[in-house]
């Protein structure tokens, strides 16, 4: 019998379920709780162009909770799809967006707009979108040749070294635009912290645009970063080109985590913890660990806004803050037990 | 099979390879020996195009650098001397790797004598029972036998071996160079590998390249290569009286 080494057809089934199921629980709750079976009706209804009866229900569902919901569906799976190809590709379980200055050479892109007050006339969110996107592939550009002039190997740790400490250059020089940016501060801070509050179906378009191109790009590419995660070496030996490979995953990532941050902002520890958990699950085969991960990054960034939406409602916490929080401790005791078993959790 | 002519390598101003040329018949098990530095690991590296060389590397008629990475990893394997995965993947999951340029198709889906060759591999290196283990909880040894494993299952024309004898007891030293020596017998197929136990080399190995700070000292039959004078010349030292030395003590 021939043995099944990829991600089940049972499995993307069972994925989108749960994805299915979370949505609906996070559009009922929140401060206004709403009853499953009329939410879903009204749901069916307008994706059916059928008419929907004007009130508060179809204004909370559709025009609030339903575009949010999706953007924190669809940002928790390219972050975390993204979170665990970068992983996987550069052998390293702390390679994220985050780790490699690509999430914050966007939020610094945004924060310019705002500061500078690009604006474009009857796109109010475009120059900010535009520029997060732009700087998220710039600070990759920058980073894969600074790499490359000094290693023309493209060899992985010069990608991580110099990732590290271009995300410090865009981090301390955020802070110097925070100091400068006089009444615009609050809208620079929340935005860096991260948020999915009034997102729109621009936004969810923009997002499921993205994950339909670059994140088939990454999760095709399930042999080639297994190759990478046993060895870049071993990987050449074996017949993998891995200078195409490892452009091809930089910049479908790098152009994920751009469309990402220009929607909610930065968000961070999602492509982190969430590649982790799965791989206790699932071991770190790729073909099988990243479809799982992209399901379980949607449950968990929906999961985490509803908890920033309503513990401490009506104040709103930035997903951002919340995400980081839960990260950090569920990441250390990930490490501890794993550590403490005399297993790695990688 | 494998013709080099004139191969050199820099490493900025350092020379490390200087005009290296030898060819390689099918049949034939070539050790490449010399001290530290000598550029042999470099070498092998070039064949596998790791590093940019000056000169030519010929493979079945065919200049290296015109082979897709698929298409060379179909004719040549490579076995590093250190390896550290990265993942806990499982032991048959890096073997089976080695399969990667045979698969064909869309997503490379299609290799229909994969999951024989790596069962054989398997079997051949006796890791059936380590089949399921994470190659995280594995010795340096086993971790080695693993990637002989790969490289088998990778079932490619020319074998490279990097000190293949790293990290291995000496009842898996002489089960490995076995191994080898009948994988050597199907026709169409040759080795190159690095050793320093010259012992080995003069005992497995056909044929013999003497490298000394990047420069060929002798290249030929191993009788030939391994005189007491070359030996002088590599090493300087005389490795000769030295290795008798060695054996008569356990003669005694």
């Amino acid at each position: 019998m021939k043995k099944q080494d990829g991600f089940p057809w049972y499995g993307w089934i069972a994925g989108l379920a749960a994805v299915l199921l979370t949505m609906l629980l996070c559009v009922c709750s929140g401060s206004a709780q709403l009853a499953a079976g009329e939410t879903l009706s009204v749901i069916a209804r307008a994706i059916g162009g059928l008419p929907v009866e004007d009130g508060l229900y179809k204004s909370i569902i559709l025009s609030i909770r339903l575009p949010r919901v999706l953007s924190a569906a669809l940002s928790g799976a390219a972050l975390a799809l993204c979170g665990g190809a970068m992983q996987g590709l550069l052998r390293n379980p702390l390679a994220d967006g985050s780790t490699l200055g690509v999430s914050s050479g966007g939020a610094l892109g945004a924060a310019l707009a705002i500061v500078l007050g690009i604006s474009i006339p009857g796109l109010p969110l475009a120059a900010s979108t535009g520029m997060a996107m732009l700087f998220s592939f710039g600070s990759l550009v920058m980073i894969l040749s600074l790499a490359y002039a000094m290693d023309r190997s493209l060899a992985t740790s010069t990608i991580i070294l110099i990732g590290v400490i271009f995300s410090m250059l865009a981090s301390s020089l955020l802070s110097l635009l925070i100091t400068f940016s006089g009444e615009k501060l609050r809208s620079i801070t929340f935005w860096t912290m991260g948020s999915l509050s009034g997102r729109n179906y621009t936004h969810v378009l923009i997002l499921l645009g993205g994950l339909a191109v670059f994140g088939t790009v990454l999760v095709s590419q399930g042999r080639e970063m297994n190759a990478f995660a046993v060895g870049e070496e071993n990987a050449r030996h074996v017949g993998v080109p891995v200078r195409r490979v490892k452009l091809r995953v930089m910049i479908a990532a790098s152009a994920l985590i751009g469309m990402c941050v220009s929607v909610g902002g930065s968000i961070g520890f999602v492509g982190l913890i969430v590649p982790h958990m799965v791989r206790l699950v699932t071991g770190p085969n790729h073909r099988r660990m990243l479809p799982v991960t992209m399901f379980a990054g949607a449950v968990f960034l929906m999961l985490t806004d509803l908890l920033a939406r309503t513990v401490l409602s009506p104040i709103e916490l930035p997903i951002g803050v919340v995400t980081s929080m839960i990260g950090a401790v569920v990441f250390v005791s990930i490490f501890y037990h794993s550590r403490k078993g005399g297993k790695s959790a990688c | 099979m494998l013709n080099a002519e004139n191969i050199t390598v820099r490493y900025g101003e350092k020379t490390v390879l200087d005009q290296v040329s030898f060819s390689v018949d099918s049949g034939e098990w070539w050790m490449v020996a010399g001290p530290n530095g000598a550029g042999k690991s470099t070498l092998l590296s070039a064949v596998t195009r790791g590093v940019p060389c000056a000169g030519r590397i010929t493979l079945l008629g065919r200049d290296v650098s015109s082979y897709r990475p698929e298409e060379l990893a179909r004719q040549v394997g490579m076995l590093e001397q250190n390896h550290a995965a990265g993942y806990a993947f499982t032991v048959e999951e890096v073997v089976a790797l080695g399969r990667y340029a045979h698969r064909t198709g869309f997503l490379r889906r299609g290799d229909a004598e994969g999951e024989d060759k790596v069962r054989q591999a398997l079997a051949l290196t006796g890791l059936q029972e380590l089949a399921r283990r994470s190659v995280l909880t594995l010795s340096g040894g086993e971790m080695q036998r693993v990637f002989l494993a790969q490289v088998l299952a990778q079932d490619p024309r020319l074998l490279l071996l990097d000190e293949p004898a790293n990290h291995l007891d000496l009842i898996y030293q002489k089960q490995l160079f076995s191994l080898i020596g009948d994988w050597l017998k199907t026709p169409g197929r040759a080795v190159i590998s690095v050793v320093h136990d010259l012992a080995l080399a003069r005992r497995y190995g056909t044929h013999a390249l003497l490298l000394r700070q990047g420069k060929t000292v002798s290249d030929g039959r191993t009788a030939e290569v391994f005189t007491p004078q070359n030996l002088q010349t590599a090493y300087g030292m005389d490795v000769f009286a030295w290795m008798q030395g060695l054996y008569a003590a356990w003669q005694q």
